[in-house]
């Protein structure tokens, strides 16, 4: 397939309402060819509705959705050249396997050779390793094995682009980590697009290449897993990618020192405002906690109230007086057993300024 | 004496299911015992039952074959209309119509219930008799147009009087029908006309069974539709067996007629499960 486009998906202010209700509020992105996008954000936020607009399933109220660079208004779902793997499979329970996978092929016209169609069906099977599997019932097959029909089903009709409606998140956590591995891999492979479709960050973070953070209808941050998880753009973000700790705080002296509530003050690094109350925002991994006090320039003293043992690591909450409680994630790289820190111990917290974020108070959500 | 957990939970299973077995004990096993009996014996002279052992009645059933042929063409046929008719009902209702106004229109579909069929029927036999069409179309230059006492006439009764019991299990099959598998097909490249053969309608098969299952055996021991709007001339094994029990008194006859449609029955609901399973790959069919 030639075009004159990079990129494979476009949305250019795209409003969608249901009704009275706005389901998502002037969309703009770009998906480059060959990218991983995920869509990431809780239920409700609009990405299901973003998903299937680009499906076909919806069609926007305002705004234009272009796929390969053609406008894809008013064009129904099955003249789109992309296939979805729909959240809880949706495989048809009066075919076989096979059938299941040769049904897009065979809605193909001009009619493809039946040769063609079992060739194109078993090469798909094998791609997601279900070889001996063309005659099973899909009743006799694992969720596993029925999230691997999906894919196959979706991907033997050779889409531009391939959408994943939470795909993952009917099967177990052992399994669900095997599958992001070989969506990757399958991803490479085919080297076409695919646009994910998730509320769980670590499957986002884990799997696409770019993330597109979304709450309330809008994008909220759109970067790699990286930069969405090392730079927020906003509360929303850093509270929703991953563990946050927040610290109410007042920028001073013209935005050079934070004041926090505990009288303590700090530099202040990664502004996203310039004076006021303001929320630090600091991850639990870039907390250091220690017996002995620390050279941090943030250091605070506190109370160790619950530890959670995690096996390569432990998380600590730690109640900090004028502050609040904080949780620290402590790697357990090269300590001792016994060096695990009791709830109950007095602990020195200490972080490097340069690690938070700070953002305006009045985002808090 | 203790009683142990599992004892409990048998006595109370049989007393769940006592009642309604007791009263299908009494008045369907009995009979249909008493009717077997019948089959075998012969008419007393006065009419009624005579101890007997013979199969003279089951050899004479030819001279009911009318009987037998009107109902065994007109009850499939019949619920074929039926299901014509009533499909593309079903497929508004569960698939079309807004939720807001689907139980409204679901509930529209029951109301002719609330009338008696005999009322209902008996006003059909006015429209289609002298009075009725054939008499309009008098005024406009067709003449002698006979409507009441065909098969025709028959028929429309049937689809008129059997059509909600069609639409309720295909509506209920089509209801439940995962919207899902329909934007799958669609998604895959489907278009409208080939989701609807290749996925709706297959899917929809142990609906459509169920309601031709149901409606095809009703039929089969319909009396009061073939009655008043096929007068004496469209008749069925309903009519025969009320004319031999009431009329003429010959109850081995009927009765012999009678087990006959029974095993009837049971041969077309054995065949239309095989039917329904195949289509429906799976043993989780639901027949009336």
């Amino acid at each position: 397939m030639t075009s004159a486009s990079t990129n494979d998906i476009e949305f250019r202010s795209v409003t969608k309402n249901y009704g009275a209700v706005t389901a998502v509020t002037d969309i703009n992105l770009t998906v480059p060819k060959g990218a991983f996008l995920a869509l990431l954000g809780p239920s409700g936020c609009g990405k299901t509705t973003c998903l299937r607009m680009i499906g076909g399933f919806e069609q926007p109220s305002e705004g234009t959705v272009l796929i390969d660079g053609r406008e894809m208004n008013g064009i129904p779902a099955y003249r789109r050249p992309v296939n979805m793997v729909f959240q809880h499979y949706a495989l048809f329970p009066h075919f076989d396997v096979e059938q299941n996978v040769a049904y897009g092929l065979k809605q193909m016209r001009p009619k493809l050779p039946s040769a063609e169609i079992s060739r194109r069906v078993a090469e798909a099977l094998e791609m997601v390793r279900l070889g001996g599997f063309a005659k099973r019932r899909i009743h006799e097959m694992s969720g596993g094995q029925q999230q691997r029909v999906a894919l196959a089903r979706a991907i033997v009709n050779r889409p531009s682009v391939l959408l994943l409606d939470e795909p993952l998140a009917a099967l177990d956590k052992k399994l669900r980590s095997a599958m992001q591995i070989e969506l990757q891999t399958l991803q490479r492979e085919l080297g076409i697009t695919f646009v994910l479709v998730t509320h769980d960050q670590e499957e986002a973070l884990s799997m696409a290449d770019v993330v597109c953070v979304m709450s309330a209808g809008r994008i909220r941050q759109l970067g790699s897993p990286q930069e969405v998880y090392d730079r927020p753009a906003d509360l929303f973000v850093a509270d929703f990618v991953g563990k946050t700790n927040r610290i109410d705080a007042t920028l001073e002296a013209g935005g050079i020192t934070l004041r926090l509530r505990n009288g303590s003050a700090i530099p202040a690094a990664n502004r996203a405002v310039a004076s006021g109350d303001a929320i630090v925002a600091i991850r639990p991994e870039a907390i250091r906690l220690t017996r002995a006090a620390t050279a941090d320039l943030a250091s605070f003293q506190g109370t160790v109230t619950h530890r959670i043992f995690l096996g390569s690591s432990a998380e600590y909450a730690v109640s900090v007086p004028g502050l609040g409680d904080f949780l620290v994630t402590a790697d357990r790289r090269g300590l001792a057993d016994s060096e695990l820190v009791e709830p109950g111990e007095a602990v020195f917290l200490g972080f490097d300024p340069k690690a938070a974020h700070i953002f305006p108070a009045s985002s808090a959500a | 004496m203790a009683t142990s957990p599992e004892t409990k939970k048998r006595l109370v299973t049989a007393a769940l299911l006592a009642p309604a077995s007791l009263w299908l004990f009494v008045f369907l096993v009995l009979p249909f015992i008493a009717i077997v009996v019948f089959a075998f014996g012969e008419r007393a002279p006065e009419g009624g039952y005579q101890p007997s052992f013979t199969l003279e009645q089951f050899a004479n059933l030819g001279a009911r074959a009318a009987a037998f042929k009107n109902t065994l063409l007109l009850a499939p046929v019949g619920a074929f209309l039926c299901l014509v008719v009533a499909y593309p009902v079903a497929y508004y209702l569960a698939v079309k119509a807004s939720p807001r106004y689907r139980l409204v229109l679901v509930s529209l579909v029951v109301v002719p219930f609330w009338t008696s069929l005999l009322v209902r029927v008996y006003a059909w036999m006015y429209i289609l008799g002298a009075r009725g069409i054939p008499h309009l179309l008098e005024m406009i230059g067709i003449e002698n147009v006979r409507l009441l006492n065909t098969p025709g006439a028959v028929l429309l009764g049937i689809v008129y009087g059997y059509l909600p019991l069609m639409i309720m299990p295909i509506y209920v099959s089509l209801e439940k029908l995962d919207r899902r598998l329909l934007e799958a097909s669609a998604d895959l490249g489907a278009k409208p006309l080939s989701t609807f053969f290749g996925i709706t309608l297959p899917l929809s098969l142990p609906g459509v069974m169920t309601g031709v299952a149901l409606v095809t055996i009703l039929l089969l021991g319909e009396y009061l539709i073939p009655q008043l709007l096929g007068g004496g001339k469209v008749f069925f094994i309903g009519n025969a067996l009320v004319d031999l029990f009431l009329q003429s008194r010959n109850w081995p006859f009927g009765s012999a007629i009678a087990v006959t449609l029974v095993v009837v029955v049971v041969f077309i609901l054995l065949i239309a499960m095989r039917i329904a399973w195949r289509f429906a790959g799976t043993r989780q069919v639901d027949l009336v």
